[in-house]
């Protein structure tokens, strides 16, 4: 590399030397790589190789920048949940991703695509979206820079989310219905691969979670990361200290942690908890929790720790949360459970469910179903009076209204 | 460099016609009796489709086969149990077409022994790059005898091309058009000057064409540059609406 760029930072920071941080090869330890038929290589190392370098200029920072400032509405709060800290007995920060615009972090990664996808000469657009957040998010920067958008969402997800699907066809995107295998997220995911094969020239393939071949879990990561380098300013500004003692945040795919986690990986002071989706139970058989129930093996091009039978067929995941519903994790995650890194819990879908209830009842905040598994992990575990824990509030409960009613009664 | 099957087969002075199918379907226990028809019909080369449940550089027809032949119960240990004695009554090269992750659950080397025991004689693995296959498991292929094959788009780069084929042992995979399994019923220029910029190449490995040959003129039209084709969902296609006992009618369609 040439001194200019080196003298240069892309979004996220040179952060990418510490054991945590991705290789050069695009491993985390030994989860990542991109293992993608030859089809889509041409696409794939097109943005391996520029996404350091735009991700570094000078006007592509100032434009992500700008547009997450007066567009998304960032920097989103770090807010002290006062009612919960005095609950339970320790010192809880929310951070408060639901206020972003569309109501969820999915927006910090499309708006980074977006200009990437511009940055490439690329002028179709294709995402993937199981309940339909990252598909709004996509749809709705798409509006913003006038790209063609079509999404790929699984029939039978088609169905149970109606008004994300209305979203996206008022904000001009076209969905189409994924028919094969499961038709839920993953055989979105697939089909989305498949467009992107049979159109390798004009388009990008906007993933939504920190998943997929190298580099694109690095790169949903950094756009992502806008989180953690927030709650660190926001910390020292209210708590006279960049690091607390925790950070929590749930897990499906893993963008949300990812961002989370990010500025705090080689902080060792710092302890990492990721949430995923227990279900039913772990034992159930009807389960999202892969760092438990997961072997390691290659799902959508990249090696990782996923749900699959013996035979190495992957299988479909359950969580009353259609956004953890993943049947892998992303790699880095991976690698942070792998090396104890992080710390993994999984909460049930009535544990989740109960301390969605209590933020709106303590402090009048109505969580994603998501964000609701991070918050149920103090029934769980005992914070010291004096530790400072960062929940990640990744998305608002408007999309869950239908469930939480039928759940509760209400 | 491996001696087998596929290597003598390629000296023949003819055009390879190789038929893909998905082991397990339309039954579970239809996959000898596909192999022998097809050889017994006058085919080349057989690629024996190993299930997935997320075959992602397939089209419609070969996902839903694949569905179907998992439904079924074809697994990995079943495929070669039903292969186990294939080399009794068949002497045509035969190859496994299958995803990594089934490949890497049994253990890429307890996969790749097994297939020199059942007398396979290579792997087309579409989903393990080059790069990897080389640094990681290109010695353990060689160990088993076993080729494996690479495929080329038109958009890879003359480079890349030249470089998967020095890492290739066989043939060379040449994926016709941009796009998944299935898709064409004709070629246009674009692909003719495709095959014509390949062959022009002149690499070390004979080209195979595959995806989107259906019938006799794409068969034609592939071959007329390249070393032979491969049919895949037009057959599986066929096998679903006329069955096993019509499968010459099929072969001799193409030539």
């Amino acid at each position: 590399m040439s001194a200019t760029i080196n003298s240069i930072t892309p979004i996220g920071g040179n952060a990418g030397k510490g054991a945590y941080h991705v290789s050069e090869r695009g491993y985390y330890g030994e989860f990542g790589g991109a293992f993608i038929p030859e089809m889509l290589y041409p696409n794939v190392e097109e943005l391996r190789q520029k996404y350091l370098e735009v991700m570094s200029e000078p006007s592509f920072k100032q434009e992500f920048n700008k547009l997450l400032k007066d567009y998304v509405g960032r920097p989103s709060p770090l807010y002290f949940a006062k009612r919960m800290s005095e609950k339970y007995e320790t010192r809880i920060y929310l951070k408060r991703e639901d206020l972003n615009h569309t109501g969820a972090h999915k927006i910090n990664n499309t708006i980074g695509q977006i200009l990437m996808a511009r940055r490439l000469g690329k002028t179709r657009i294709i995402a993937e979206t199981g309940a339909g957040q990252h598909g709004v998010a996509t749809a709705t920067v798409c509006a913003l820079t006038g790209m063609e958008c079509v999404v790929y969402m699984g029939e039978i997800d088609i169905a149970r989310q109606a008004p994300n699907v209305a979203r996206m066809k008022m904000l001009g995107a076209e969905v189409r219905p994924a028919l094969s295998g499961s038709r839920t997220l993953k055989d979105a995911t697939n089909e989305a691969i498949r467009d992107w094969i049979n159109n390798p020239v004009d388009t990008h393939y906007i993933i939504g979670s920190a998943i997929g071949p190298h580099p694109y879990p690095d790169m949903v990561t950094r756009f992502q990361s806008v989180i953690s380098e927030e709650i660190r300013a926001q910390l020292l500004e209210q708590e006279g200290r960049e690091n607390p003692d925790y950070v929590v945040a749930c897990i499906g795919g893993g963008s949300n942690a990812a961002g989370t986690f990010y500025h705090f990986l080689d902080e060792e002071d710092v302890n990492i908890i990721a949430v995923e989706a227990a279900g039913k139970g772990i034992d159930s058989g009807e389960s999202a929790a892969t760092s438990v129930l997961g072997h390691q093996g290659i799902i959508h091009g990249c090696r990782t720790l996923l749900m699959q039978t013996e035979d190495g067929q992957i299988t479909e995941p359950y969580s009353i949360s259609a956004g953890l519903d993943y049947p892998g994790v992303g790699p880095m995650h991976a690698h942070l459970f792998k090396s104890g890194r992080a710390e993994f819990k999984a909460i049930t879908d009535s544990d989740a469910m109960k301390a969605g209830l209590q933020l709106c009842q303590l402090e009048g905040i109505i969580p994603a179903i998501e964000s609701s598994h991070a918050l149920a992990v103090f029934e769980h575990q005992k914070f010291g009076k004096d530790d400072i824990v960062v929940v990640a509030l990744s998305g608002r409960g408007d999309k869950d209204l239908n469930t939480y009613i039928d759940y509760f009664s209400l | 460099m491996t001696t087998n099957r596929i290597h003598q087969k390629l000296q023949e002075d003819k055009k390879i016609l190789s038929i893909y199918f998905t082991a397990g379907y339309p039954r579970l226990e239809d996959t000898v009796s596909i192999i022998e028809n097809l050889q017994n019909s006058g085919v080349d080369m057989l690629e024996i489709g190993l299930p997935f449940s997320d075959p992602l550089a397939d089209g419609p027809t070969i996902q839903e086969s694949s569905t179907q032949a998992l439904k079924n119960g074809m697994t990995t240990n079943e495929l070669f149990k039903q292969l186990k004695d294939i080399r009794n009554s068949v002497h045509i090269p035969l190859i496994i077409m299958g995803y990594f992750n089934p490949i890497m659950q049994y253990g890429v080397e307890a996969f790749c022994a097994k297939c020199a025991e059942i007398g396979i004689d290579g792997l087309i693995v579409p989903d393990l790059p080059v790069d990897v296959y080389e640094e990681d498991y290109k010695s353990l292929f060689e160990k088993y005898g076993l080729a494996n094959i690479f495929l080329i788009t038109p958009q890879t780069p003359d480079e890349r091309i030249r470089y998967i084929d020095s890492v290739s042992d066989g043939f060379i995979y040449m994926v016709s058009s941009a796009s998944v399994t299935g898709a064409k019923s004709t070629f246009g220029d674009v692909q003719k000057q495709y095959f014509e910029r390949i062959h022009s190449l002149q690499l070390k490995n004979p080209q195979i064409v595959g995806f989107g040959i259906s019938n006799a003129d794409t068969f034609e039209t592939a071959t007329n540059r390249a070393k032979g084709a491969i049919i895949g969902s037009a057959f599986i296609k066929f096998l679903n609406e006329k069955g096993i006992d019509a499968i010459p009618e099929f072969v001799q369609s193409i030539r």
